[in-house]
This record gives structure tokens, C-alpha cells and sequence, in this order.
């Protein structure tokens, strides 16, 4: 409640402006798996997240485990677990320290604060992440928020959970393939040439998109916009200067190397099948 | 007098089950991500980890895993080593995971695993599970944009024979068992749960090319391919040195051979020449005589294991060789245009 006296309400802002926070794949993985296998009688699950604070005040979370809690009438962590937890992945990645928490679930709630009371004992301003498994808005949202306090002049008043942005950009799981990862079941991993096949396939939609956008730039359908002509401009100009010649010998040489190769390896491969019939054959006394 | 029923019962606890043959190995997302995570992590370094998961009929389903330290060369980290085990396993099954360990799986450096060690783990493994599988992983393949996820197991007459110890030519003759027939590869599946199904499919990225695109059309494959070689003219050394062995053998073979001819034609001649004399003939064959003690035939394990080697290389230079047709005609025509 605002006092008789002018007093501002203060939001420090400057440390935390910069504060976003970066999440790996895993730990999205993680969190809907123990959510999977969580005791019937709770609701939602709260965990540990591990990882690591970058140079420039990013916070990357690598990693998370859950921690068995009670949020009925009483709020508890099993802080015992949490630690025994610690200490064996702190054996196998002693880089991975306590960056925050998660919870599933949207939003926060009023045990959130205990909780994260808790945690930032064990981190200095740790990251609490919320995972909506509900699909509440229709959407799974992922949230993260730090904690931020409010002071009325010199008396802290409350401390207010306040969002961060969130780099949701999942380069692993695309080194691996979305479909792989999108699927309920894959029945076969995708073998080098369907894996190839696939990105020729996309390299030829956009070749195909961005020859009809510039058709239709030329023809006067579209409007140009110079940013994407500047782009453009720049991918055709970073095809290397060759003559056709210069760069038809560098084809054809990289193409008798592969064939050298090709060709060496088949004959490793009659060699060694020769060569075991030949050992075991029955032995000339 | 047992009464048919009993004895009917009995007969059914005395046959054993016949377990189905093990055809598909269902891995979870969960679990290929945490091994992509470990092992690029510490790459080059070789990491291991340990296996969580069902044994369902002909279905191995694994659903969660776990890294090993790195274990140094001590004695008493041993016993941590074991510690850390049964810590991660408890705190695990607090969490309703799977407490059930079903194999291992392993980082690679291009394709060198085939050793003796990985089949002695191997055989430790299988004493107490009745199934286990090991799951190689190579981050340096899965550079090149492909997925390089593999699972092993051992075949059966393999076991039996290396229970044995006997790797003779003769015996492998027998059980028709050739370097092929070692390591035996299991098709990979891969489920996800329908939960993160959801959460995959809204995160997924726009843009219409993906990182893995850009890896896999990448054009320098050289240094990868340079690797392999080396790796490959390794190899052939120490098969050739495994084939003078055997040669070795054999010449040593021929010569006691030829010795042993001549000690029973002196044997002869000596008894013939007693026969006349009217003495007692010798026996023909003398055990203490030091021409006629066997030699040791050498084990072809290391060789078969060798050969497993070369021909894994030679497979994946194939591949990677094949990829690079298709880049180098692609970048052929994107340039002519």
C-alpha cells in the first residue's frame, strides 16, 4: 500500500536488463519425462536446473533432474535428494553448477516463492523456469523469470517474479532431426542418402522460392524490398571467382579422389573376405 | 507318487523360457539426446554410460540413461565407481524411472571399437542380464549431418565359443563362424512420448533449412576422410602383423611335421634292425620326445576383430565418398547456372 508520503515504488532494472536465459533441448526432454512419470498424487513437478552462466550474462541451463516435493499443505523439497543428485552430476560435469529451478505448470504460483527462496541460497539469482505441460493456453508455453525486488524507498517490500527472454533455439535437437524427435515412434533412423536426399530436397524449395520471388519482383507483382536484394546480392557474389575451367578441374580432381578412395576401400573389403577363407580354410599338411 | 497335475506343474518349472530373439532396440528421444550431450561434450576423449530401460518379448526398450565419470587409473575409484552407480540408480528410482540396467553405450572415434575390451564388458554384462545391448555412438560422423547411432550385441556362438576360449581354425570351421558373425547390429527405433511430441512440434523452427542441412552440404570432407585412412592403414599394419603370426605358425608346423617324419623313419629303421636282432620293437611314438609336443595354434580373435575394423572404415569411407558425389555434381550444376 502506497504510503502518505510520495515514495516511488522501485523496480531495479539495470543488472537485469540484459539477464536472458538460453534452454537446451534436454532439458525441455527431461522436464516432460519426469512430468510422464510423476507420483499420481502430485501435480505438478519441481526440479533442479544445471548450467552454466555464459560471459556476456546469458544463463545456459544444459541440464535438469527432478527433486520429490510435497506442495499439499505444506510446501518441502527433499533437499537431501537434491544434493546426493548434485554431487553425482557435478562427478560427471563438474561445470554444470545450480542455475535455477523449474516447475511444470502456467505461471507462478504462491509456493513458487519458497521455493525459490531456497534456491537462491544454492545460486545467486537463480532462474526459475515454468513449463506449461497443461497446454492450457493451447499452447505449451515456456516462461522464465527471475526474481526481482521491490523496495519502497529503503524498505523492501515483496519480491516480484519478472520475466526474462527466453532463446528457445533448439540447434541440437535439429542436428538431429526434427521428425526423429516430433514423432511418437520412428521406425527406422534415417540412413547418409535419405538424410541427403532430404536436404536436397530443401535446398531446392528455396532455390525455387527465391527464383519466383524475383520473377515477380521483375515483373512488377511484387515489391522489392532492398534488404532481400542486398542479401541476394551478396549469397550469388559469395559463389567463388573461378574460370570454368580452373573450377571444372577442381571438380573433376575431388571427384578421382573420391572414386581413388571408393576404389581402394571395395578392394580392402574383396581382400578381407579372400583372406578369411583362406585362414580358415582346412590346413595343407 | 506324484499326481499328473504336480507333475505336469513341475515339468512347467522345469522348462526354461525360450526368450524370443531380440529384433528391435526402441530408444527414447530422451535418451539419444543425452548421449549426443555426453559424448560431444567430452569428445575426443571416450565416454561411457549406463543403459535404463524394459526387456518387453523381442523389444528392448530403453527409456532413460546416465554418464559414467571419467574414471581415472586408480584403485580406490573402484569402489567410488560403483558408489556412484548405485547412488544414481536410487535416486532415479525415486523418480519412477526405469531402475533396470540393460547395456551400456559408448563414444567412438571413428568407428575403432571393436576391441577386446568392448567384448569382456560384453561378457561381464551378460552374466547378470539376460539381455543387454551396447550402443555406439560417433560424434565425429554425426558432424557430417548424419545420425551415427549404433546398436551391438554379441551373437550367441560367438559366446559360446569365447566362453570356451578356443579360437582355432578347426572349431571355427565347426560353428561356421566368420568375422561377420561376431557383433551382431540391432535396427534402432526411436518413440517419443506424446507430450513432447507437442512441445517439439510447437517449437520447431520456421526457417525451411536446418542445421543438419548445412552440415551435411558442407563441402570439405577431407579431414574426415584423411582420419579414416589413417585409421585404415593402421589397421592393415597390425592385420599383417597378425598374418605373420599365422605364417609363423605354420612354418613352425611344417617343420615339426617334417621332424616328426624323420624321428619315426629312425624309429623304424632302429626297429626293424631289433626286429632282426630279435629284440622288443620301440613303440613308434614318444611323448616326452620335445618333436612331438603341439604347438599352440595362435587365437584369431585379435585378427577377427581387426578385420571387423578394416571393414567398418571401409564402409563408412564408402559412405561419406558417396555423399560427396552428390554435393560436388550439385555444386557442378548450381555453378553452371
Amino acid at each position: 500500500m502506497a504510503a502518505i508520503e510520495h515514495t516511488v515504488l522501485q523496480l531495479s532494472t539495470s543488472p537485469l536488463s540484459s539477464l536472458s536465459a538460453k534452454v537446451h533441448p534436454l532439458v525441455i526432454f527431461n522436464i516432460c519425462d519426469c512430468y510422464v512419470r510423476r507420483p499420481d498424487q502430485s501435480e505438478r513437478v519441481i526440479g533442479t536446473l544445471l548450467g552454466s552462466v555464459l560471459p556476456d550474462g546469458t544463463v545456459d541451463i544444459r541440464n535438469s533432474y527432478a527433486v520429490p516435493h510435497m506442495s499439499a499443505e505444506q510446501v518441502a523439497l527433499d533437499i537431501e535428494y537434491h544434493h546426493n543428485m548434485l554431487i553425482s552430476h557435478q562427478k560427471v560435469n563438474p561445470k554444470e553448477v545450480i542455475v535455477g529451478w523449474y516447475s511444470t505448470g502456467l505461471g507462478v504460483t504462491g509456493g513458487s516463492a519458497l521455493f525459490h527462496e531456497f534456491y537462491s541460497r544454492e545460486a545467486p539469482n537463480p532462474v526459475h523456469l515454468t513449463v506449461d505441460t497443461g497446454f492450457i493456453n493451447g499452447a505449451g508455453t515456456i516462461k522464465a523469470y527471475v526474481s526481482v525486488n521491490l523496495s519502497l524507498g529503503d524498505r523492501q517490500l515483496a519480491a516480484q517474479f519478472q520475466e526474462i527472454p527466453l532463446d528457445l533455439r533448439m540447434v541440437e535437437a535439429e542436428r538431429v532431426g526434427y521428425d526423429i524427435l516430433k514423432t511418437p515412434m520412428v521406425d527406422k533412423l534415417p540412413t547418409d542418402l535419405e538424410g541427403m536426399e532430404a536436404s536436397m530436397e530443401r535446398l531446392l524449395a528455396l532455390i525455387d522460392d527465391v527464383y519466383k520471388y524475383v520473377d515477380n519482383v521483375v515483373e512488377g507483382r511484387a515489391e522489392q524490398d532492398n534488404t532481400i536484394g542486398r542479401f541476394l546480392f551478396d549469397t550469388i557474389a559469395s559463389l567463388p571467382k573461378l574460370s570454368p575451367s580452373a573450377f571444372d578441374k577442381l571438380i573433376n580432381d575431388s571427384l578421382q579422389d573420391n572414386l581413388l578412395l571408393l576404389y581402394l576401400s571395395s578392394i580392402t573389403r574383396t581382400q578381407l573376405t579372400l583372406a578369411e577363407k583362406l585362414n580358415t580354410a582346412a590346413q595343407v599338411l | 507318487m506324484a499326481t499328473p497335475g504336480a507333475r505336469s506343474f513341475l515339468q512347467v518349472a522345469a522348462t526354461e523360457e525360450v526368450a524370443s530373439p531380440l529384433r528391435v532396440v526402441q530408444i527414447e528421444g530422451l535418451v539419444i539426446l543425452k548421449i549426443i550431450k555426453h559424448c560431444k561434450e567430452f569428445s575426443p576423449a571416450l565416454v561411457t554410460g549406463q543403459l535404463l530401460g524394459l526387456d518387453v518379448g523381442s523389444v528392448l526398450e530403453v527409456t532413460n540413461c546416465f554418464p559414467f565419470p571419467v574414471r581415472e587409473e586408480d584403485e580406490e575409484i573402484e569402489a567410488d565407481g560403483a558408489n556412484y552407480q548405485l547412488e544414481m540408480m536410487r535416486c532415479l528410482r525415486e523418480v519412477n524411472v526405469d531402475n533396470n540396467t540393460v547395456g551400456w553405450y559408448q563414444s567412438t572415434l571413428l568407428g575403432s571399437f571393436q576391441t577386446v575390451e568392448l567384448i569382456e564388458t560384453f561378457m561381464n554384462y551378460q552374466e547378470n542380464i539376460r539381455r543387454c545391448v551396447c550402443i555406439i555412438y560417433d560424434p565425429l560422423k554425426s558432424n557430417q549431418g548424419v545420425l551415427a547411432l549404433k546398436a551391438l550385441k554379441l551373437s550367441d556362438s560367438f559366446m559360446d565359443l569365447y566362453r570356451t576360449n578356443n579360437f582355432t581354425g578347426e572349431k571355427l570351421r565347426e560353428k561356421n563362424l566368420s568375422w561377420v558373425d561376431i557383433f551382431e547390429e540391432i535396427p534402432i527405433k526411436v518413440s517419443n512420448s506424446a507430450l513432447i511430441s507437442a512441445f517439439m512440434t510447437e517449437l520447431e523452427a520456421d526457417t525451411p533449412v536446418v542445421q543438419c542441412d548445412y552440415d551435411r552440404l558442407q563441402l570439405s570432407t577431407s579431414p574426415f576422410l584423411e582420419r579414416n585412412m589413417e585409421f585404415l592403414i593402421e589397421c592393415m599394419d597390425d592385420l599383417s602383423m597378425e598374418q605373420q603370426k599365422f605364417q609363423y605358425y605354420y612354418r613352425n608346423l611344417s617343420r615339426q611335421q617334417a621332424q616328426q617324419q624323420a624321428w619315426i623313419q629312425k624309429r623304424r629303421v632302429e626297429n626293424m634292425a631289433r626286429k632282426a636282432a630279435g629284440d622288443e620293437p620301440l613303440p613308434e611314438e614318444d611323448p616326452s620326445n620335445p618333436v612331438f609336443k603341439p604347438l599352440p595354434e595362435p587365437s584369431r580373435l585379435d585378427s577377427f576383430l581387426i578385420t571387423n575394423q578394416i571393414s567398418n572404415y571401409c564402409n563408412q569411407i564408402n559412405g561419406v565418398t558417396g555423399q560427396s558425389f552428390s554435393r560436388l555434381y550439385l555444386t557442378k550444376a548450381l555453378h553452371e547456372n
